[in-house]
């Protein structure tokens, strides 16, 4: 450690969060603020971003499984012809689950996991701009999840689950035809979800934008980072319009609206739009913060710097706008019109473009690089490779002839599994393996991660491939069996058991996080350095795991890559040499002197009543009023906090004694802080969470 | 290296004190930088519900009650106005505020969320109209988008309304000083957007050839 910088007077002052400025304090008994940052208490009020991206994280995990469980039962189901495993009841409501989960309680926020982690971290930032804010879309996706997932279990199993297919089609959705309370589970728990989405997007889009180092411009960001902000964007766009189909489709069903009753001369296409709108750019929501994960693995490990960074960049930015122009190539069949047939067509062979670029700077970053391939560069070729059968699939759908044989097909299963699972999922396993050091200080098992990646890779093309030819072959996807005549029954049985090779894949992977924790902990906790895989980005250049306050003093960036830039030189012969190690580069986290946000009670409150609103609108409306009631508590209770900046100078002389514990400076009687009104982020903040709900 | 970093740092720090607390990239608070992005997402949220309302407002049938049958174009013109002023008085509200009248700050937000209020008294007297003419939510097509969409601004209203006199309580009890202008500017901004979409909302319903 040779960074002697932080014994320069003040540079918490640089790195502290602006949080407006410091007024009279009056404590009000119930306002304190929550203390500590041991135990599980700290947990359920912590607002640091990386606590929250590992919670994302985890939920994200335990929502993979339950998806994962309903997949095997489809798989079951479908082994053999004319199976019973399942009735075709529950089979709607089991196909239906398995998709919401997988799309909205998975790959979405096991993304949120990487971009709350990472987001502040490769920008050089404290923290995210609304530290609380973060804490709520935590809770809030967490409400929204839990609630979806309860409704596999209430009133009987898979009863009331939702049972119209993840899109959810108009007017099937309606009450005449879908009767149980499945469609309002789906309908509420994807607003709350939604909410979620948008208040995270918000936070993170003006982290980006507000909170970068100095010097990070926007083309010395990583490619991570850039993905990351368009897959924000696109949420911040494309949420409110599922907002509005889903609260329409709630009129409907509670209060009986018209929007989608075809009795009343309601066009149910209408349903499809607005569904699509958001579909569509929901589809690169899921991949591209994949497509960012890739972005930093293949360069690490071919020792090169990304190919084309600029076009990878541009690509990004061209497919986060042209996603916005190809939604109707999912309604081809639904009689839009030859114009717009065509129209979308051509759209839809245009996004293949900037994805291509993607595909092809990868192969050469790879190119003539000295790869290494460790578990989380087979993950990347893996999505390299498996994302390209997938995109190449989907071209095939933009030639509407040919759409239109597959529409509703096992094809069309196929084709979007290889995007997204071969896609988003692997490089999100990918992510895994490469942060899982930064974040817990130490690695995985590299050998328990290659067979298991292996494992999964194989039982995927099992699962999967075979859905080309059933899909080729007629096999409708969403029918609960098939005739022994069909000629179905072969390529089913491989693709279940490939589905149970992916399973065993996952365990695989679950016992490597158990193993190569105990085996960590059992050997002392060995530190394993800020940067153990000689990696590029900001986020390597603090201890591993990463101490509460990232940075212990702002860095200033020169360039794309500044850390490996700091760490390797160029001598007199144009050859890159090494020059610094990545702990003489590194800060070791030592400096507690920065100032934190503090904790906060209101965060988890605010998401429990939304909890209550959602099952009141479901069942009661008392308990939604109840949950109002909490809900418009908790906002207030959110405003009249004490500000987490009180006064700094005296606060932090004597916190510094306490070496390791720098978690909380919230001083709630300390006579410099804000015990009424809120800083100037707060009102901003009440009517965020208000209207979209 | 270390000097380097070193001397970049006190300038970044002497820096952060010459722009009072606003370190920030692009130079926009954050505050005000998520209210900006957060009207963005509004844009959309509004887009679908107006779409919905166009593509549904004719499908009902030729004795179904209609827009023809229940608009009072004088009236709600008259409300929209009084919503129009109250952006008026919300630019008066916002520079009282930047130029330290906090009793002129007061006042104006008071006069901003009355206004408002005499707004969302206008769409209840309105809607209540409406209903005893026989168009409910339930009625038909038109009833359900019509209801939804006015009402949907109707309730951004309300918290806008809630907002200002939040903002007028704590002006009261002397937390509203001119170093919180900033406050009172993104509230502001909200408030704007609010009347904008208004004003499309009242085009496109209410004045385009039903």
């Amino acid at each position: 450690m040779t960074v002697t910088d932080r014994t320069i007077t003040a540079p918490e002052e640089a790195l502290a969060l602006p949080a407006g400025p410091t007024i009279a304090h009056r404590p009000l008994g119930v306002f304190t603020r929550p203390q500590g940052s041991e135990g599980w208490a700290s947990w359920l009020f912590t607002v640091d971003h990386k606590r929250i991206g590992i919670m994302y994280g985890a939920a994200a995990m335990f929502f993979f499984l339950v998806g994962g469980a309903e997949a095997l039962f489809i798989r079951l189901q479908l082994a053999t012809p004319n199976g019973s495993v399942i009735g075709a009841g529950t089979y709607n409501g089991v196909f239906t689950m398995h998709g919401v989960t997988m799309v909205f309680l998975v790959i979405m926020p096991m993304a949120a996991a990487f971009a709350n982690y990472l987001l502040p971290l490769q920008v050089g930032a404290r923290d995210v701009a609304f530290p609380r804010l973060n804490a709520f879309s935590f809770w809030c996706f967490l409400a929204g999840g839990l609630l979806l997932v309860s409704s596999i279990f209430i009133g009987g199993w898979f009863q009331n689950a939702p049972d119209g297919g993840w899109f959810n089609y108009a007017p099937n959705s309606g009450l005449p035809f879908s009767p149980s309370k499945g469609i309002d589970f789906y309908a509420v728990g994807l607003q709350i979800t939604g909410i979620a989405s948008l208040v995270s997007s918000i936070n993170l889009i003006v982290t980006v934008l507000n909170m970068r180092t100095k010097g990070m411009s926007f083309f010395r960001m990583p490619v991570l980072t850039w993905m990351l902000l368009i897959t924000q964007f696109l949420l911040l766009f494309a949420i409110p319009v599922i907002t509005v189909a889903l609260f329409l489709l709630m009129f409907d069903r509670l209060w009986d609206a018209n929007f989608f009753n075809v009795a009343a001369g309601a066009d149910p296409l209408l349903w499809q739009h607005l569904f699509w709108i958001f579909g569509h750019p929901e589809v690169y929501i899921l991949i591209l913060p994949a497509f960012g994960i890739v972005s930093e693995i293949v360069p690490t490990f071919s020792r090169k710097p990304l190919f084309g960074y600029h076009f990878m960049v541009a690509s990004g930015i061209a497919i986060g706008f042209m996603g916005w122009g190809v939604w109707a190539h999912h309604m081809f069949t639904s009689g839009i019109g030859p114009l717009a047939v065509a129209a979308f067509s051509v759209s839809t062979m245009f996004i293949a473009v900037p994805t291509g670029v993607k595909i092809l700077n990868w192969l050469a970053t790879m190119y003539r690089g000295r790869l290494r391939f460790t578990t989380p560069m087979l993950y990347a070729v893996g999505v390299v490779s498996m994302f390209t059968i997938g995109g190449l699939s989907g071209v095939t759908h933009a030639i509407a002839p040919s759409d239109t044989q597959q529409t509703d097909t096992y094809y069309i299963v196929a084709h979007f599994h290889y995007v997204i699972f071969g896609g988003a999922l692997l490089g999100l396993f990918g992510g895994f393996y490469y942060w899982w050091p930064k974040a817990f200080g130490y690695k995985l098992s590299e050998a328990w991660g290659k067979a298991s990646f292996w494992v999964m890779l194989v039982g995927f093309n099992f699962t999967f491939g075979p859905m080309h030819i059933l899909g080729l072959q007629g096999m409708s996807r969403r029918i609960s069996t098939y005739r022994a005549d069909e000629g179905f029954a072969l390529w089913n049985m491989v693709a279940t058991i490939g589905s149970f090779v992916i399973a065993i894949g996952v365990a695989m992977f679950l016992w490597n996080v158990y193993a190569s924790t105990r085996k960590w902990q059992r050997a002392g906790r060995p530190d394993v350095g800020p940067d153990p895989w000689d990696a590029r980005g900001l986020e390597w250049m603090t201890a591993s795991p990463v101490p509460e306050h990232n940075f212990d003093s702002e860095i200033e960036v020169e360039r794309l890559d500044e850390f490996w830039h700091r760490k390797y030189g160029v001598d007199e012969n144009h050859r890159v040499v090494r020059t610094a190690t990545a702990e003489e580069v590194a800060h070791d986290g030592s400096n507690t002197r920065v100032h934190l946000p503090s904790p906060s009670y209101w965060p988890i409150v605010l998401g429990g009543g939304i909890l209550l609103v959602g099952y009141g609108l479901i069942y009661n409306m008392w308990l939604a009023a109840a949950g109002l009631v909490l809900l418009v508590g908790a906002i207030y209770g959110w405003i009249l906090e004490p500000a987490d900046d009180p006064d700094d100078a005296g606060h932090h002389d004597d916190h510094h004694d306490d070496g390791d514990d720098h978690g909380d400076p919230a001083g709630n009687g300390g006579p410099g802080g804000n015990g009424e009104s809120a800083s100037a982020e707060k009102p901003a903040k009440t009517e965020e969470a208000v209207p979209v709900g | 290296m270390t000097a380097e970093t070193t001397a970049a740092e006190a300038a970044a720090h002497a820096e952060g004190h010459h722009d009072e607390g606003h370190h920030t990239s692009t130079g926009i608070s954050n505050e005000k930088l998520a209210m900006w992005v957060f009207l963005g997402s509004e844009c959309l949220l509004f887009g679908g519900l107006i779409s919905t309302y166009m593509f549904n407002k004719g499908r009902i049938g030729p004795d179904d009650i209609g827009p023809d049958d229940v608009f009072d174009i004088p009236f709600t013109s008259v409300s929209s106005f009084v919503l129009l002023m109250s952006s008026l008085t919300m630019v008066f509200a916002v520079s009282s505020i930047a130029r330290g009248d906090l009793r002129g700050n007061r006042i104006w937000l008071a006069t901003t969320a009355a206004l408002g209020a005499t707004f969302v008294a206008g769409q209840v007297y309105e809607f209540t109209a409406f209903y005893s003419e026989g168009l409910g939510f339930t009625t038909n097509l038109f009833g359900s988008a019509f209801y939804a969409l006015t009402g949907f601004h109707g309730a951004h209203v309300t918290i806008g309304i809630i907002m200002l006199m939040s903002l007028f309580v704590m002006s009261m009890r002397g937390n509203l000083g001119p170093e919180r202008a900033e406050t009172v500017e993104i509230i502001g901004l909200y408030w704007h957007f609010v009347d904008v979409v208004w004003i499309v909302i009242f085009t496109i319903v209410y004045l385009f050839p039903q």
